[in-house]
């Protein structure tokens, strides 16, 4: 009987693809949506993650985010480095300066200053020339895109130097770089260097990055630090969610994006309910047919819910296929924040399986209701 | 002569407030190998009558007897159960599914039984092909006429070999010659000794088909008459 369903649902072309149509707009809205919102909180985050070599971030315990930046002192670094199974402790400068370049212009910066002895954040993938340029001085390295916005088509020329804080910065290469929330280009400098970029401050340590002595553990490590030193010491991944949550919590993303997952969703719900619906009851004396012709209330429902299961599962198909799609092009153009990480499919895949299991109830009640004898009547 | 159908003092009131009703007490024998026909204007209880014999509705009151089964006994899985096994459908708008092939069609009375698809395919289009309808078996139901819908109907009906056929106004929206040809059909086909056909109708010129016409008016069987030429019932059949 499932391969009369099946005929009964892809005969009518019209209802069919007006099914299809509801779920896969649905499953794209809600995908597309979800992923967007997603690529965002992984901007959010972005620059915890770049620094895959600080497995320890310490900071102020006041400091609610990444970018919530209260600078410590230079003895908080000391004190760090003095927590027994610490195995180093370096500094990290995170902040934003303006950039003057030769032909009058203003840019505002990141600038990301790396601890001078130990480099630790120092972008994983450089593209052009070596990190170790950066100890020449007046040393920076930029990442692409910020590369591209300043000097667009334009090959990658390096010794092109401009002025920051009126100090000559020289760029000396170009790296990889996660995409940030501000968008501004990031430039990496020592530590020492981006101090004298920065707009003078009392303390100028954004962060100690630290790390565990051999055969102690990341969790155990930062407690110690915690403990000692007053300090918030917490692991990379620790600090990326206490950013994501602070985003969730603070701003108005989470409504924004789930304001039109909703809506995706009840726009696809209706769509693809109503045109079920409309193919049930337009098919309702053939199915009064069939239940005359002894077909019982559990076969009809089974074919009714192979129906809705069978679109659900194309439309799904189709509607995640057009986000990932989006989500390449997205890519490719550099200006859209796009992740799907599985959690995003799994979670789509839910939500149009309510949507099917909706549709199919309000048929289903038609059918099951429907007494046979009503064939009879004319 | 054993009776395939059986009905006694059967009585069906339908409405929860004031109540109609539609049998006022029925009293009914229709052997195996007869085509009786149910006659008489709209509103008599004729098609009432046809569904309750065919297990779609339960009697009021009063006992209903078909192929040995006692049928207000009976609960409605069993009911559902003897529909699928041993009774035919054939219903006045045909009721096909357009989604399907005349075969296809055809076949879906051994579907519902479990019949591998093949299998039913096989024997629908032999059905099919005794009722004339070889070179349309591929065809969906809006590219055949009204006589071919009704003609594959018939086999949606017969595929299953069952011993009790219902036909409801089989004919009422076929022209006068697509209908003597249809009922030509179901007596040269249907008609069979172990078999008991059942016809409700309104269309007078069909009544040389039957072997027994039962007229009915205001819920009860007011009389019965053999036409002239009317040939008796197919001898033998069992229960």
């Amino acid at each position: 009987m499932l391969w009369i369903a099946f005929q009964m649902l892809t005969g009518d072309r019209a209802k069919y693809f007006g099914i299809l149509l509801g779920i896969s707009f649905a499953t794209l809205l809600i995908a597309q949506q979800s992923s967007i919102f997603c690529g965002l909180l992984l901007t959010a985050s972005s620059q915890i993650f770049d620094a895959k070599d600080a497995p320890i971030w310490v900071m102020d315990p006041g400091m609610q985010y990444v970018d919530d930046i209260k600078p410590l002192s230079e003895n908080e670094l000391m004190r760090v480095r003095g927590v027994p199974g610490v195995a180093w402790a370096a500094r990290y400068y995170k902040g934003l300066g303006r950039a003057r370049f030769g032909d009058g212009k203003f840019q505002q910066m990141m600038i990301l200053g790396l601890d001078d002895a130990y480099m630790v954040g120092a972008p994983q993938e450089i593209v052009v020339g070596k990190l170790e340029d950066l100890r020449q001085p007046d040393a920076v390295i930029m990442d692409e895109r910020g590369y591209r916005s300043l000097w667009p088509n334009q090959p990658y020329i390096l010794g092109r130097t401009f002025e920051m804080n009126d100090r000559r910065a020289v760029l000396v290469g170009i790296c990889k770089a996660s995409r940030t929330f501000q968008t501004f280009p990031i430039i990496y400098t020592r530590f020492s260097q981006a101090i004298r970029f920065a707009p003078q401050e009392r303390k100028a340590l954004s962060f100690i990055f630290a790390a565990p002595e051999p055969g102690l553990s990341v969790k155990e490590v930062a407690a110690r630090i915690e403990q000692r030193t007053r300090l918030k010491a917490l692991s990379r991944d620790e600090f990326a969610w206490v950013t994501i949550w602070y985003y969730l919590r603070r701003t108005g993303i989470p409504i924004n994006f789930g304001t039109t997952v909703l809506l995706g969703f009840l726009v696809g719900t209706a769509i693809a309910g109503q045109t079920f619906y409309l193919f049930t009851i337009e098919n309702l004396r053939q199915f009064g047919a069939l239940k005359a012709m002894g077909l019982t209330n559990a076969r009809l429902l089974g074919m009714i819910l192979f129906q809705g299961l069978f679109a659900g599962v194309v439309g799904y198909g189709i509607g995640i296929g057009m986000a990932a799609a989006f989500g390449i092009l997205a890519e490719r153009s550099d200006r859209l924040s796009f992740f799907m990480p599985w959690q995003v499919m799994v979670g789509t895949g839910v939500a149009v399986l309510i949507i099917v299991a909706l549709s199919s109830i309000f048929s289903l009640r038609k059918v099951l209701v429907l007494e046979p004898a009503q064939v009879f009547r004319a | 002569m054993r009776a395939a159908v059986i009905c006694r003092k059967v009585v069906k009131v339908f409405g929860d407030g004031e109540p109609v009703y539609a049998l006022r007490g029925v009293d009914l024998q229709v052997p195996f190998g007869e085509l009786a026909l149910l006659v008489g204007p709209s509103g008599c209880g004729k098609t009432t009558l046809l569904c309750i014999l065919a297990g779609l509705l339960y009697p009021t009151a009063g006992e209903v007897e078909v192929l040995g089964y006692r049928l207000h006994e009976m609960s409605g899985s069993d009911l559902v159960r003897l529909r699928a096994k041993s009774i035919g459908f054939v219903f006045q708008q045909y009721n096909l599914l357009p989604a399907l092939t005349a075969q296809e069609n055809a076949a879906v009375p051994l579907l519902i039984q479990g019949v591998p698809r093949r299998e039913a395919l096989r024997r629908a289009g032999e059905l099919l092909t005794e009722l004339g309808l070889a070179e349309r078996m591929h065809a969906y139901p809006h590219q055949l006429s009204g006589g071919q819908q009704q003609r594959v109907a018939i086999a949606r009906a017969l595929v299953h070999n069952p011993r009790f056929l219902v036909c409801d106004e089989p004919t009422a929206a076929l022209d006068a010659e697509s209908g003597r040809r249809t009922m030509e059909l179901i007596r040269q086909i249907a008609v069979r000794p172990d078999r008991a056909v059942i016809v409700v109708t309104h269309d007078a010129r069909i009544f040389d088909f039957g072997q027994r016409i039962i007229y009915m008016n205001d819920g009860i069987i007011v009389r019965e008459e053999m036409p002239a030429g009317a040939a008796t019932p197919a001898s033998g059949g069992s229960v």
